[in-house]
């Protein structure tokens, strides 16, 4: 006997019953392929503009800075925001086409770097694929246009999220992941970060930075 | 990790004077319960919320098998390896064959209780692979080889300055000569240090906190982005998860770490919530080229369909120890293996027996505030009653207890002279004591009477005797 079998067998016995089938069965392939939704919470409802609110209160809530700005005024806010923090201009951006939307010629100071981070980057710009209102929430799926380690290694994070991409509740990522990718299907890795990284383990008082991002900044782009 | 459950009464008076220990301890009574209520305050959902949360998880035991086949399928189906392991030797085999076949020297690994469980560490160790906890708190107790005190805070037990001097005795060699005494540079210099191991390490290993049926996902809750790390620079990701932690959908997950965060540290949402599904795919510029699930049973399948199944339901938030006012006395580690406060005496005895952990469901009060904030409202005070009633059962109970309660036994059952016996008591009690007002030594009460002084009765008689004079009537 494989310990497949060991395992699966072992939870029937306890279950007093062979593999689920029949009705039982349909019932829940059912409830696989139609993923109900559960309970939402109503601070999540409202017009777009609530949400935008709701989203920046709760990113501030959790430690990372909001910026509104026009699409033709990205560079600009990416460039003042590094100098207020005494950052280099310098930054390595996800080799993302949505991101070429922004006139980065126009702050010619900024140098830019498409690709994977190395060691001596200190600040990674990245789009993202939502806006979670309810958390202040940014989520980035993996791929060719958007590595992982962009959202982890620099230790500032600047991600520009557009207005028509902050959703209400978490549920509607996941219809966003579905209409992109398809039914059942994810990327390899889904990140839903809030805030820059944080530790308590050390008498249970919060740092910022333990190991991801010590600065997250989103700027909020108008359409 | 080696018991010392059944040595709980002597770990017990080891805590109660450990200075450091009841500092830290003082800090948590404070810190995690005061932030849960304020985030459940901010949401008003949150009780139907922890309904739904009870339900989901009872559905997916209640189709385990089925969930965990489903989910098998979609991770094989992406070119990942699903891998079922009935017990913690089994799954600490698996775990060093797929090192061994990576070649892996070092591994990082990402904070989680299964692998404390199999004692996944020591296995490594002893077979030249050096694993290397990454979440601040257990690379803290790994270089001090101690085991984790909490299951989300483990070094909840440790002052600053106990870490301070940790990080400057192992971190010495590594060219950090100055001992740091501020809490952000401490941070800072394990940040420096770990980033490197993240680089060199062939393999990262997780936990997980759910898998996902639906699309063959392993999800991760951390607020220090360690385990990310760990599943994104190695070209191994081995995900280690007990079978319990399977859930149909990603709608179900939401409603779930709606209730995990905030029972857990107070937080509307941690920081770092990531869906692993598969390995790295085509065009995909950084992820592993490998990704393993070990699925681990040992013994939980054997819970199944018996009235001890709601312990399974646990999302390990650590809110019942965190309101534990036994846990907040005694801290982690005097619990004596694993998995402390409330659910620990619960798994306790489940996982290695109720011989050697029959003690951990004894230390409670039944005040039930761990029952109240479970987010999977698990019935912790009935669970720990399960077992004190095995373990008077199988005569592991000492005799002057057992005595005890038969005598106790005795008289309730016969009321006319339980009464007339406890007004004698009560009599000498108070004739006795009523000048000093109260015992500083009674006869069998030295329990009692050796930490606290024990209050001569009052005038007025029995609580019997009083609720009849003043007309207490049965409604």
């Amino acid at each position: 006997m494989t310990a497949r079998d060991q395992v699966l067998g072992a939870i029937r016995r306890s279950l007093k019953r062979g593999e689920v089938s029949g009705d039982a069965r349909a019932a829940v392939e059912a409830r696989l392929r139609e993923h109900p939704v559960n309970i939402v919470p109503a601070r999540t409802t409202g017009t777009q503009d609530d949400r935008v609110r709701l989203l920046e209160q709760w990113a501030t809530f959790n430690q990372a800075t909001t910026a509104r700005v026009a699409a033709a005024d990205v560079p600009g806010a990416v460039t003042d925001y590094l100098a207020s923090n005494n950052l280099p201009a310098r930054v390595v951006m996800a080799p993302d086409p949505a991101l070429d939307r922004y006139d980065w010629s126009s702050r010619p100071i900024l140098e830019r770097r498409r690709g994977l981070p190395e060691d001596a980057d200190r600040v990674a710009i990245t789009g993202a694929l939502a806006g979670v209102a309810e958390t202040g929430t940014l989520v980035f799926a993996s791929g060719p246009e958007h590595p992982t380690s962009l959202n982890l290694l620099p230790e500032t994070h600047v991600v520009i999220l557009r207005e028509a991409d902050v959703v209400g509740p978490l549920e509607e990522v996941f219809t966003r992941l579905r209409a992109r990718y398809g039914e059942g299907v994810m990327p390899r890795t889904v990140n839903t970060v809030t805030g820059p990284s944080r530790t308590g383990d050390v008498e249970q008082q919060l740092e910022l930075g333990a190991h991801g991002p010590r600065r997250l900044h989103i700027l909020i782009v108008r359409d | 990790m080696q018991s010392t459950a059944h040595a709980f009464k002597d770990n017990v008076e080891h805590a109660l004077v450990d200075g450091n220990l009841q500092q830290s301890l003082a800090l948590l009574k404070v810190g995690f319960s005061e932030r849960r209520r304020q985030a459940v305050e901010r949401l008003p959902e949150f009780e139907a919320l922890r309904d739904r949360a009870r339900d989901i998880k009872n559905h997916a035991l209640a189709h385990l098998d089925f969930y965990l086949e489903a989910f098998e399928a979609k991770v094989t189906a992406l070119g990942g390896h699903v891998h079922w392991a009935p017990t913690a030797q089994d799954a600490r085999g698996i775990i060093l064959d797929i090192c061994r076949e990576a070649g892996a020297r070092t591994v990082t690994k990402s904070k989680s209780m299964i692998a404390e469980e199999i004692a996944l560490n020591d296995h490594l160790e002893a077979n030249g692979i050096e694993p290397v906890e990454t979440d601040l708190g257990e690379y803290i107790i790994q270089l001090r080889r101690e085991p984790p005190s909490h299951i989300i805070a483990p070094a909840v037990h440790l002052t600053k300055d106990q870490v301070a001097d940790t990080f400057f005795e192992h971190h010495r060699k590594l060219g950090f000569d100055k001992r740091l005494s501020e809490r952000s540079d401490l941070v800072a210099e394990a940040r420096q240090v770990l980033r490197r191991r993240f680089q060199e390490a062939d393999v990262g290993i997780t936990g997980a906190n759910f898998l996902v049926a639906e699309t063959g996902s392993s999800m991760l809750v951390t607020n220090e982005g360690n385990a990310d790390l760990g599943n994104t620079l190695p070209r191994v990701h081995i995900v280690i998860a007990s079978i319990e932690k399977v859930i149909p959908t990603l709608e179900d997950a939401a409603t779930l770490l709606r209730v995990l965060a905030r029972s857990a540290t107070g937080q509307e949402w941690s920081s770092y919530t990531t869906f692993n599904t598969g390995p790295k795919r085509t065009g995909d510029p950084d992820g592993p080229a490998q990704y393993h699930v070990v699925l681990l049973d040992n013994g939980r399948s054997s819970v199944l369909g018996t009235q001890m199944q709601d312990m399974l339901r646990c999302i390990r938030c650590g809110a019942c120890m965190n309101h534990c006012p036994v846990y907040g006395a005694i801290g982690g580690h005097a619990y004596g293996w694993v998995y402390p406060g409330p659910i620990g005496a619960v798994l306790t005895p489940q996982l290695i027996g109720v011989e050697e952990a029959g003690n951990l469901p004894n230390a409670s009060t039944f005040c039930g505030r761990c029952e109240s904030v479970c987010p999977v409202r698990i019935p912790l005070p009935k669970l720990m009653r399960h077992w004190r009633e095995r373990e008077f059962e199988r005569h592991l109970t000492p005799a002057s207890i057992r005595q005890g309660l038969a005598l106790w036994a005795f008289l309730a059952r016969r009321p006319a002279l339980y009464r007339r016996l406890t007004g004698i008591a009560n009599r000498v009690l108070a004739l006795f004591g009523r000048a000093a007002g109260r015992y500083a030594w009674l006869p069998l009460a030295g329990g009692w009477t050796r930490y606290r002084d024990f209050p001569a009765p009052q005038r007025g008689g029995t609580f019997h005797a009083q609720w009849r004079t003043r007309g207490g009537a049965r409604r």
